[in-house]
């Protein structure tokens, strides 16, 4: 038998069982379920080890990704996850929730024939699968620095950085705000994707190799940067973006309608949805519609399906403009959302309690493509629309929160209320003080905040190096 | 975890909670307040801070029992610890010498203004202390307070102390005073401030009342708390809570204030026996 000339690759990526849309539409629990070791193995062999491997380089954090599907393909899933945790020290969580279709899946050879390899699935499988043998590998930690960092915000960015500077020696505290760490983990993302077991396993894991995790403080408040840069060598803010935008029509301020932040952190952090098992209460809305047409938009729509209502997304553009990840996209047509397109919310109209009962929106048109490269939406006159509901999700956005910068003097913020800090290093204007994550950037993902982080924390390390090197002020 | 200190009830169901809070006791200023939650699935619910002391670690604060989580606050007693008391939030009173100010205050709002009078008259202020309530068995803290008043003036709904009647009265109590008066705090419920903001307003004197909305973080991440004060939407949590009571849309904060009414009673359905029954049944099998 010879090899034939030409190998016959295996196109065809295996599917990732799910929850069945009718069942979950009605439950919080995980919508997809994850490989089994067996689809695992078998997707993570199809991928053909290129000799210069593009996924690498598309990934924020550049994780060994051949490196890791080659150990998953010879069922050697004890390397894998070491692999893996070599670069990311939130695996689980991004396995879920990371755009691989935007990151390491586009740029894999198979990707223009639709045979891309399922790194995320493959990710996410081998997290589980560690957490599930309950025998956590401890990396091998270096003798203490002496030196101390604080990280502002418990979110990915601040886990990242957390993650990355314990394991070289330093001493790690993390400062958050809630009563919970995890950020936008926590507080953001519902159950349904990302469950609340998965973020807490990640952060206990922190909390083993030694981080301290102090909640309920809030820095700029409970303590100002300069107070803290008494007590430690390095700063790095990851406050993440966490001001709500709203859309400043009418009625915005009636009883009913929410901003995405509230909405979800009433269901996700403060566990609503188990009201009154949890004192936090949630209303048992009716019809609910959601503005925007982001991931934020989509959770809040899953969710308020899933608390009984009849729930529609209101966007301005297409759906081919729509910033979700199609595949969230896809499960919130596959349980029932209703898609109103090309449509833009002009007014809330309010009962005589001062609730909201009714949404006035006007129909729109796609014209030429503006600054963001998308078609720009245009009102269509006379095409008013009026909606009958009972609450209204405001889901267009965040900009960075102002406490740190409107506290820290000498921080450089930008135009849009975010910390300037430089693309490579996250240094910011003011010595010893790193930034990173969506209060740099505005709204982003978890990976880029990860990325951010990653970087900020060689930036940060390299800085505590030199300080050992000067004379008289080493450790 | 933040451990109670001591818990009393003052005067028919106001409260008053002291915890151990270091870091909020060590960055408290007058007119501030913290979020807490009474145990581990409870909500986050904002209350004014009524007084502190960064040297000894605690602050105190004042509150009516009129809701679920108050409610639980208010059960809470010495020795137990509560998991989250985080702050100090919000803006500072402004404190300048202003001339002759008038603090009026009632329920809580008694608690809360107490070290916002206090810093005013360390300020050399000239303070006049207007408190109310439906009787005279409701007040609390005039000894503190007269420590720090030129002149205390009692209102009662039933005319058991001070003058009868409501809020109503204030017009003509400014007109009985021998100055004028430069600028007016309130702090109380809702209808306390909208009520004051109501009486002032015609007479033309800047006055400021520290509003008590719906909130969650606390830190301006959920927006709950929006309030407009000259038709612009404000967070009370980060611009506030203090904002020119001549400016704000009592109605809507009315409104808004009334969002969970249903919800709230929920829990005050049951005498939550059981529910401490079960409680420690689950704490027996663990």
């Amino acid at each position: 038998m010879s090899e034939p000339v030409k190998k016959q690759y295996d196109l065809k990526r295996r599917e990732m069982p799910k929850q069945p849309p009718e069942v979950r539409r009605y439950n919080f629990s995980e919508v997809a379920l994850g490989y089994t070791p067996e689809l695992a193995i078998e997707e993570a062999k199809r991928c053909i080890q290129c000799k210069k491997p593009s996924c690498i380089a598309n990934c924020p954090v550049e994780i060994d990704i051949p490196g890791f599907l080659k150990k998953v393909a010879e069922g050697d899933f004890v390397s894998g996850i070491r692999v893996l945790k070599d670069k990311n020290c939130l695996p689980a969580v991004c396995g879920r929730v990371c755009p691989q279709e935007e990151q390491c899946e586009k740029t894999c050879i198979f990707h223009k024939k639709g045979g891309q390899i399922a790194i995320g699935r493959i990710e996410r499988f081998l997290a589980d699968w560690e957490a599930e043998q309950r025998e956590l590998e401890m990396p091998q930690i270096p003798p203490r620095s002496g030196r101390k960092v604080a990280i502002v915000g418990g979110g990915p960015a601040g886990l990242t950085v957390a993650g990355d500077l314990i394991k070289l020696g330093h001493e790690v505290t993390v400062f958050e705000a809630l009563h919970k760490m995890g950020g936008v983990l926590v507080y953001g993302i519902p159950e349904f994707r990302l469950p609340k077991a998965i973020v807490n396993r990640e952060v206990e894991y922190l909390r083993t190799l030694g981080v301290e995790l102090v909640t309920d403080f809030v820095v700029g408040k409970t303590r100002t940067i300069d107070s803290v840069l008494e007590e430690y060598d390095a700063v790095f803010v990851g406050s993440g973006a966490g001001l709500p935008w709203f859309m400043e029509i009418p009625g915005e301020n009636l009883n009913g309608v929410y901003s995405a932040n509230e909405y979800l952190t009433r269901l996700n952090l403060m566990k609503g949805f188990l009201f009154p098992k949890y004192h936090t209460p949630v209303k048992a809305h009716r019809k609910v519609a959601v503005v925007g047409g982001g991931n934020v938009a989509m959770d809040c729509a899953r969710s308020a399906l899933r608390l009984g209502a009849e729930s529609r997304i209101i966007y301005r553009r297409s759906r081919e403009e729509l910033p979700a990840r199609l595949e969230e996209v896809e499960n919130a047509e596959e349980e029932g959302v209703i898609f109103d397109f090309l449509t833009l919310p002009l007014r809330y109209i309010g009962d005589e309690n001062g609730w909201v009962k009714a949404i006035e929106c006007q129909k729109m048109e796609l014209g030429e493509p503006d600054a963001s490269g998308r078609r720009k939406p245009i009102p269509i006159v006379g095409s008013e629309v009026i909606y009958p509901l009972d609450a209204v999700v405001c889901a267009i956005g965040n900009s960075p929160n102002p406490l740190i910068g409107s506290t820290t003097p000498g921080l450089k913020i930008g135009k849009k209320g975010n910390i300037e800090a430089d693309e490579k290093t996250g240094a910011t204007s003011r010595e010893k003080v790193w930034a990173g994550g969506d209060v740099v950037t505005g709204a982003a993902t978890v990976i880029l905040a990860m990325g951010a982080g990653r970087s900020a924390a060689k930036s940060i390390h390299e800085y505590l190096r030199s300080l050992s090197r000067i004379p008289g002020n080493g450790s | 975890m933040f451990r109670v200190i001591a818990s009393q009830m003052i005067v028919p169901n106001v409260h008053l909670l002291t915890l151990a809070a270091p870091a909020v006791a060590r960055e408290a200023k007058p007119g501030q307040f913290v979020i807490l939650r009474a145990e581990e699935e409870g909500e986050r619910i904002p209350l004014s801070l009524s007084d502190w002391d960064a040297d000894g670690g605690w602050i105190t604060v004042v509150f009516l029992n009129i809701g679920a989580t108050t409610a639980r606050l208010a059960s809470l007693t010495a020795g137990i610890d509560i998991p989250t008391v985080v702050g100090p939030l919000g803006n500072a009173t402004e404190i300048e010498n202003y001339g002759t100010v008038v603090c009026v205050c009632g329920c809580y709002g008694i608690g809360s203004i107490y070290t916002i009078a206090r810093a005013l008259k360390q300020k050399g202020n000239r303070i006049i202390t207007i408190m109310e309530a439906r009787s005279s068995y409701l007040f609390y803290w005039e000894d503190r307070l007269a420590a720090f008043s030129d002149k205390i003036i009692h209102i009662t709904r039933d005319g058991t102390k001070g003058h009868r009647g409501h809020l109503a009265r204030l017009p003509e109590i400014f007109r009985g005073l021998e100055e004028p008066v430069d600028r007016v705090l309130v702090n109380g419920c809702t209808f306390c401030m909208k009520r004051t903001a109501d009486e002032t307003r015609p007479m033309g004197i800047k006055t400021m009342a520290s509003l008590n909305p719906i909130m969650i973080d606390g830190t301006g991440m959920c927006g709950v708390c929006r309030v407009t004060v000259g038709s612009v939407t404000r967070f009370a949590c980060v611009h506030g809570p203090d904002f020119d009571a001549h400016q704000v849309d009592w109605e809507e904060l009315l409104q808004r204030r009334k969002t969970y009414m249903p919800e709230e009673v929920v829990p005050l359905r049951t005498s939550r026996c059981e529910e401490r029954h079960f409680k420690s049944q689950e704490k027996s099998h663990e």
